[in-house]
Parts: C-alpha cells; sequence; structure tokens
C-alpha cells in the first residue's frame, strides 16, 4: 500500500469527533467563567472609583483564580472538558503559566521556571503584541493621524 | 548450537532461552484497570515520595530489577548483560538502573516496542553462548513522557480519543540458557516504516503498518499462519492502530482472529485513556504479568509479542516530518 493510499485510509476511519458536544460544552464552561468574570467586576466595581480600575483589578482576580485552580490540579480537568471554553478566557492564560512554572520547577528557579514560564504563554503574549501593532498602525493609517 | 536464521528477517532459538525471573510494577491508574491482578506490585504514589517524575521512574525501574532478580536468588553478578531501555533521551532512567547494578549495560531505544526489542536481543547473546544470563527491563512514567513528548501536565489541554496515555511503570526479566520458565522460541526484528503520518496525537494508525510488516515477515519466515498462536498481542497500537491493524489485514487477506493490543485492554473502555496505553512499560508488564499467568496457568500456549514503537520526538514534530515506526517480534512458548 503506498503511503497516500494509507493516509486517506487513516483519515477515513478517524473516531468521529463530537463537534457540538465540544462547542456545547465550551459554550457553558466559557460562560460560566465569563459569569465569574462578571460577578468580581460587578463586587469590585463597588470599591474601586473607576471602570479601568475595577477592570484590572477584575483581570488580576481572575488570573488568580486561574492560577490556584491550576496549582490544585482542577483546572485541567476543567479544561478536559471544557476545550477552548477553558483555555480562551484569561485564567486560561494564567494556567498556561502556571503549569509551566510548576513543570519546570523542578530544574530550578532560574534556569528552570524562570527560563520557561512562558513557554505555552510566550507565543501568544508576542502575536498578541504583533497584532496589536499592526491593528493600531492601521487604523492611525486609515484615520489619518499621520 | 547456533541461532538459525530463518528467512529473511527471523531468528529462531533451538537452545529456547527461558524466562526465568520476572516482576512488574505498575502505578494506580494502571492498578485500577482490568488487568489489575496480573501486576506483581501496584504503587500508591506514582512519585513514590520523590521530588521529580524522573527520579520516580528511575526508582521504580530499580526496584522492579531488585524484586526480579531477588525472586529467584539471584545477584546482579550472575548476569552478564542488562539491555534495556525507556523513552526518555538518552535512555536516561535505564541508564541511571545500571549505574547501581554494575553489569554490562546495552542500553537499546525502540519507543514503546523496546521490550521486545530487549528480549530478542537477550536471546541472541544467550543462543550465541555469549551469556547464561540476561536481564531485559523496561520503563516508562506519565509525567515523564508527558513532559518531554507533550505538554506541561497541569496545561490546559483537551485530549482526543486517539491519544495514548504512557504506562507508569517497569517490568524486568532475566533470561536464561537453562531454567524453568516461559521459553523464547523467536526473534523477528522489523524495518522502520514510515507511512508519511504526522499527527502525534494518532500514533497508534502510525504504527499498525510496522506492526502488520513484521508480523507477515515472521509468519513468512517461520511458514506459520496467524492461527499458530493463541495470542498474538501488539503493544501498543491502542484501539485505534489495533483497528487500523485489522483494516489493513483485511485488505491483505489475512484473517486475524487472535490479536490484542496491550495498550487497548491495559485500562479497559476507559475513555478518560482516550486510545488506551503506550509506554515502554506497557507491553512489558502486559507480557511479565498478563501473558506470563496465561503461560503458566495453560490458557495459552503460544503467545507472538510484537511491540510496536512511534519513534518521534519534539523536534521532529515541531519541523513537521512524519512519524517513523518500528515492530519488533518475539514469540514466547509455555
Amino acid at each position: 500500500m503506498k503511503p497516500q493510499e494509507y493516509q486517506q485510509l487513516v483519515k477515513e476511519n478517524q473516531p468521529p469527533r463530537h463537534v457540538w458536544k465540544n462547542v456545547l460544552l465550551a459554550f457553558l464552561v466559557g460562560g460560566a467563567i465569563c459569569l465569574v468574570g462578571q460577578a468580581v467586576l460587578e463586587f469590585v466595581s463597588g470599591v474601586e472609583r473607576t471602570t479601568d480600575e475595577a477592570a484590572a483589578v477584575t483581570l488580576a482576580i481572575m488570573i488568580l483564580i486561574g492560577s490556584i485552580l491550576t496549582g490544585l490540579g482542577i483546572y485541567d480537568e476543567i479544561a478536559e472538558q471544557g476545550g477552548a471554553g477553558a483555555a480562551v478566557p484569561i485564567t486560561g492564560f494564567s494556567n498556561t503559566i502556571t503549569a509551566a512554572a510548576m513543570e519546570f520547577r523542578r530544574e530550578g528557579f532560574i534556569l528552570g521556571m524562570g527560563a520557561k514560564m512562558f513557554v505555552i504563554a510566550g507565543p501568544v503574549l508576542v502575536y498578541g503584541i504583533l497584532s496589536g501593532f499592526v491593528v493600531a498602525l492601521i487604523k492611525a493609517v486609515v484615520l489619518g493621524h499621520f | 548450537m547456533n541461532g538459525v536464521r530463518v528467512g529473511s528477517q527471523t531468528i529462531a532459538f533451538p537452545s529456547c532461552p527461558r524466562l526465568i525471573a520476572m516482576h512488574t510494577v505498575v502505578g494506580k491508574q494502571e492498578g485500577q484497570g482490568p488487568y489489575a491482578e496480573y501486576f506483581h506490585e501496584i504503587l500508591a504514589d506514582d512519585l513514590l515520595g520523590q521530588k521529580t517524575p524522573e527520579k520516580a521512574e528511575r526508582q521504580i525501574l530499580e526496584q522492579t530489577i531488585d524484586q526480579a532478580l531477588r525472586k529467584q536468588g539471584l545477584v546482579p553478578q550472575d548476569i552478564q548483560y542488562y539491555v534495556g531501555g525507556d523513552l526518555l533521551n538518552q535512555v536516561i532512567s535505564t541508564v541511571f538502573s545500571a549505574r547501581s547494578l554494575e553489569v554490562p549495560f546495552l542500553g537499546i531505544f525502540s519507543a514503546c516496542g523496546t521490550f521486545s526489542q530487549g528480549l530478542g536481543l537477550a536471546s541472541v547473546l544467550l543462543q550465541g553462548g555469549f551469556a547464561d544470563k540476561v536481564l531485559v527491563a523496561t520503563s516508562s512514567h506519565y509525567q515523564t513522557a508527558e513532559r518531554q513528548y507533550r505538554y506541561p501536565i497541569e496545561l490546559n489541554v483537551q485530549h482526543v480519543s486517539t491519544n495514548q496515555h504512557t504506562v507508569t511503570g517497569a517490568g524486568a526479566c532475566v533470561l536464561a540458557a537453562d531454567g524453568e520458565g516461559p521459553k523464547i522460541t523467536h526473534a523477528t526484528f522489523g524495518k522502520v516504516v514510515d507511512m508519511g503520518l504526522k499527527n502525534p496525537n494518532d500514533m497508534g494508525s502510525a504504527m499498525a503498518p510496522a506492526a502488520l510488516a513484521t508480523l507477515e515477515q515472521h509468519l513468512a519466515d517461520t511458514g506459520r499462519s496467524p492461527d499458530y498462536y493463541d495470542l498474538i498481542l501488539t503493544g501498543d497500537l491502542g484501539r485505534q492502530g489495533l483497528k487500523m491493524l485489522r483494516i489493513l489485514a483485511e485488505k491483505k487477506n489475512l484473517q486475524l482472529n487472535n490479536v490484542a493490543d496491550g495498550g487497548a485492554l491495559i485500562y479497559g473502555d476507559n475513555p478518560k485513556f482516550g486510545a488506551g496505553a503506550s509506554g515502554a512499560a506497557c507491553s512489558a508488564v502486559m507480557t511479565l504479568g498478563y501473558v506470563n499467568t496465561q503461560l503458566f496457568l495453560g490458557k495459552l500456549h503460544k503467545v507472538l509479542l510484537i511491540g510496536t514503537g512511534a519513534m518521534l520526538n519534539q523536534l521532529t514534530i515541531q519541523q513537521g516530518e512524519s512519524i517513523p515506526t518500528i515492530a519488533h517480534a518475539a514469540a514466547i512458548e509455555a
């Protein structure tokens, strides 16, 4: 059998992917996380003076929650069910950093944890900042700020 | 008496090296599966209280070897060669386990097919009269394999149903020129097969053609039909790989009535483990635990172990290379 034939055969015989179930679970898990975020924001808004400050504190709290749940070994279980619903919110971003920090802690604080903490989150930062820059540039050009 | 080359890839061992001592250790999750009763020791803590899973894997392997030797009242000085391997870079767990043994050491790597490769090589050494007793041991650990091949343990990853879960555990055995125990009659060392598959989350499908190639070659070399064996145990194709093996065999009109896969069996049907198990320890513990018991009880008489390995690493996957695979067969009879 030729490799191409076999690759086709493998493709035809992959187990079915439960796309709708995954989408629904992602929606529910992601929605639940956002609901918690909203509740935190409502609470914090009563304490902080401006919306910006309240949003910043809310993000910090959500990052903390994601990090603690990762440390307790719960977040990966949530993600196993929730998929992108758990990965996309900022708690998921927090999980990538905490999980890497925990994993590489064994190789020491400098060359282990320090160096590899952003091994998963790094690309998100790099391309997040890059795309932010590009979008800002387009906006500046379109609005004629140059 | 010298070994006999049979056909193009098979070696027969007229002196029938015997598995005179063996021990298997598995982790907690393997110990909760349907084959738990066949394993000699089940760990309560996969980390054994160690700081790193790498240390734990070494300790599991060392304990397994120690117990295997102790059962027959053997000491390392009785052993002429230690043939073994694991999944980690530079087969480092096995190297560490050989450090204290002071036995000439041959580190080998065929990923999850390492154990059957070890059985074959040990039999060659014994058949050739180069040794009286050879130690074969392999180990793997879920946590060490995850971090080397995949992601940090606690990362938010959703596993797919073709993923395989690395077995935590180790298997060790002593093969001897004389003694009591199951005998190794043939070994068929496989060629590297690469069908161009690139999905590291479906290693079973990648390995199935290698398993079939070695099986076909073994049957052609020995002139046997698959029914000669009571059980053809592949390891570790997982459910998906086994399915592909059956499809491939059917296309070649090869009737496989008695084929099972160690990786598909060890965790039962628990979907948590995807398509089943993998890992260098998987076929070792299934052979030395399950198969050996069945041979002893007379429920099985002739078994063909086909250990399969997906020879990938993170670099080759990230660089877009396909997955080379291999399968080695060892015929075991009561």
